[in-house]
C-alpha cells in the first residue's frame, strides 16, 4: 500500500514537472545543457540576424516580440513570443521544442544549439 | 390559393437551402488537427482534398511549402485519420494533376480554379491577400466554413 502511494505521488509529481512550466525553468535547463549562463546581447543579435537564408526570426515575430506578428508566407497573426506580453509563452516543453525544432531549420537549416536557445530566451525574457 | 401553401413552403425552404449547402465546408472538431494545423494558416477544410490528396501532405510535412511543419507520429497518424475520413472526392472531384498525381493545395484543384477564374493572378498577390491560400482574405467567413458569395470581401 505504502510503496503504491508512492509510486502514485512520485508519478503526480513528474507530471506537475512536466507541465506547469515557467520561462525560467527553460532558461535553466538550456544553460545546463550548453555549460554556459546566458547572453541577452548575443540573443537579441541571433534573433534578428538572417544567417544566410530568406527569413530570421523578426520575419515573423517582429523586432519588438511584445508585439504580434504575422507569418512572412501565409499572413497569418502570431501572437506575441515574448513571456512577457503572453503568459503562455516558454510554459509546455512540447510546445517549445517543437517550434524550435520547425523555426530553426527554416531559418538556419539546422538544429539551434542549446547555447543560442538560451541566449534567444534569455532576450526575449528581458523584453517588457 | 389556400390549401397550395403548405406544399409552397417546404419547397421553397428546399430551394433555400440547396444552394447554401454547396459553399459551406465547416471544419469538424479535431483537437490533434487544431493543435498541429492551424497555428501558420487557418484549419483547411477536409472536405475540399481528397484522401489521397491529404496522405500525400502528410507524408512531407518536412519540407511542406517552404516550411517545416514536421508533426510527431503520435500527433500524425490520428490527423491522418481524421483528414481522410472527413475528406471530399465525390461532389468536390477527384484532386489529382494532370498526370494523375494527387495535389497537395485547394487552391490549385479544378473546383477551385473554376470558381476562382474571375480573379487576376494580381488580385492573389496584392499585399493584403499574399496568395490564394489566404482564404480568410476574401471570404469573411472562412473561419466557420461560410465560402457563399454574399460574404466575400476582396481586400484592396
Ligand atoms: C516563418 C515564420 C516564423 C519564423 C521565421 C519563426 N517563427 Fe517562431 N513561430 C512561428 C509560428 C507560426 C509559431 C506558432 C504560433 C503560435 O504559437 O502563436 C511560432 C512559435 C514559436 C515558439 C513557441 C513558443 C511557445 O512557448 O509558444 C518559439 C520558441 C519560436 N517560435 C521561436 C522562434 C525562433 C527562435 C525563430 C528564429 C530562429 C523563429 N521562431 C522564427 C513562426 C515563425
Ligand atoms: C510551420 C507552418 C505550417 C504548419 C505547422 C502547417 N502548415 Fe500548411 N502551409 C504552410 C505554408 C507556409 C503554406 C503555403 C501557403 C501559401 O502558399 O500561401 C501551407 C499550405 C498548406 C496547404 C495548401 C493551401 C492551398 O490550397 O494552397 C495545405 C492543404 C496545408 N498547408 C495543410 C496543412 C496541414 C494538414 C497541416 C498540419 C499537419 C499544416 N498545413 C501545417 C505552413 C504550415
Ligand atoms: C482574392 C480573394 C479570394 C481568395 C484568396 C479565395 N477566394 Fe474563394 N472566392 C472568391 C470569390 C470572389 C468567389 C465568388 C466567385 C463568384 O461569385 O462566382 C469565391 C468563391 C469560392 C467558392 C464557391 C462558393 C459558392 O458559392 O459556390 C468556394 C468554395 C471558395 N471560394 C473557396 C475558397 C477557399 C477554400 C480559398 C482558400 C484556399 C479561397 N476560396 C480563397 C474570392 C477568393
Amino acid at each position: 500500500m505504502r510503496r503504491i502511494q508512492s509510486v502514485l505521488i512520485t508519478a503526480l509529481l513528474l507530471s506537475t514537472a512536466a507541465h506547469a512550466e515557467t520561462p525560467r525553468d527553460f532558461l535553466t535547463r538550456f544553460e545546463k545543457e550548453a555549460g554556459a549562463t546566458a547572453s541577452v546581447e548575443r540573443g537579441g543579435r541571433f534573433f534578428a540576424s538572417k544567417q544566410g537564408s530568406d527569413w530570421s526570426c523578426t520575419s515573423c515575430h517582429t523586432e519588438r516580440p511584445t508585439q504580434p506578428g504575422r507569418h512572412v508566407k501565409t499572413d497569418k497573426p502570431i501572437q506575441p513570443l515574448a513571456p512577457a506580453a503572453n503568459a503562455v509563452r516558454f510554459t509546455d516543453t512540447g510546445k517549445v521544442d517543437k517550434w524550435f525544432g520547425r523555426n530553426c531549420n527554416d531559418v538556419l537549416s539546422r538544429v539551434c544549439t542549446a547555447q543560442e536557445k538560451a541566449d534567444v530566451l534569455a532576450w526575449l525574457m528581458a523584453q517588457k | 390559393m389556400k390549401k397550395r401553401r403548405p406544399v409552397l413552403l417546404p419547397a421553397l425552404a428546399l430551394l433555400i437551402a440547396l444552394p447554401a449547402y454547396a459553399d459551406r465546408y465547416p471544419v469538424p472538431k479535431n483537437a490533434p488537427y487544431q493543435e498541429e494545423c492551424a497555428s501558420c494558416h487557418m484549419a483547411y477544410p477536409p472536405q475540399l482534398l481528397d484522401a489521397n490528396s491529404w496522405r500525400a501532405v502528410m507524408n512531407g510535412l518536412p519540407k511542406h511549402f517552404g516550411t517545416d511543419a514536421s508533426v510527431d507520429e503520435k500527433h500524425r497518424v490520428p490527423i491522418v485519420d481524421f483528414l481522410t475520413r472527413n475528406a471530399g472526392g465525390g461532389k468536390t472531384g477527384v484532386t489529382v494533376d494532370a498526370s494523375g498525381k494527387p495535389l497537395l493545395r485547394i487552391s490549385e484543384t479544378a473546383r477551385f480554379v473554376r470558381k476562382h477564374r474571375e480573379l487576376s493572378a494580381a488580385t492573389f498577390k496584392r499585399a493584403s491577400i499574399k496568395s490564394p491560400a489566404n482564404c480568410g482574405a476574401c471570404h469573411t467567413g472562412a473561419a466557420e466554413g461560410d465560402y457563399n458569395d454574399d460574404h466575400v470581401r476582396i481586400p484592396k
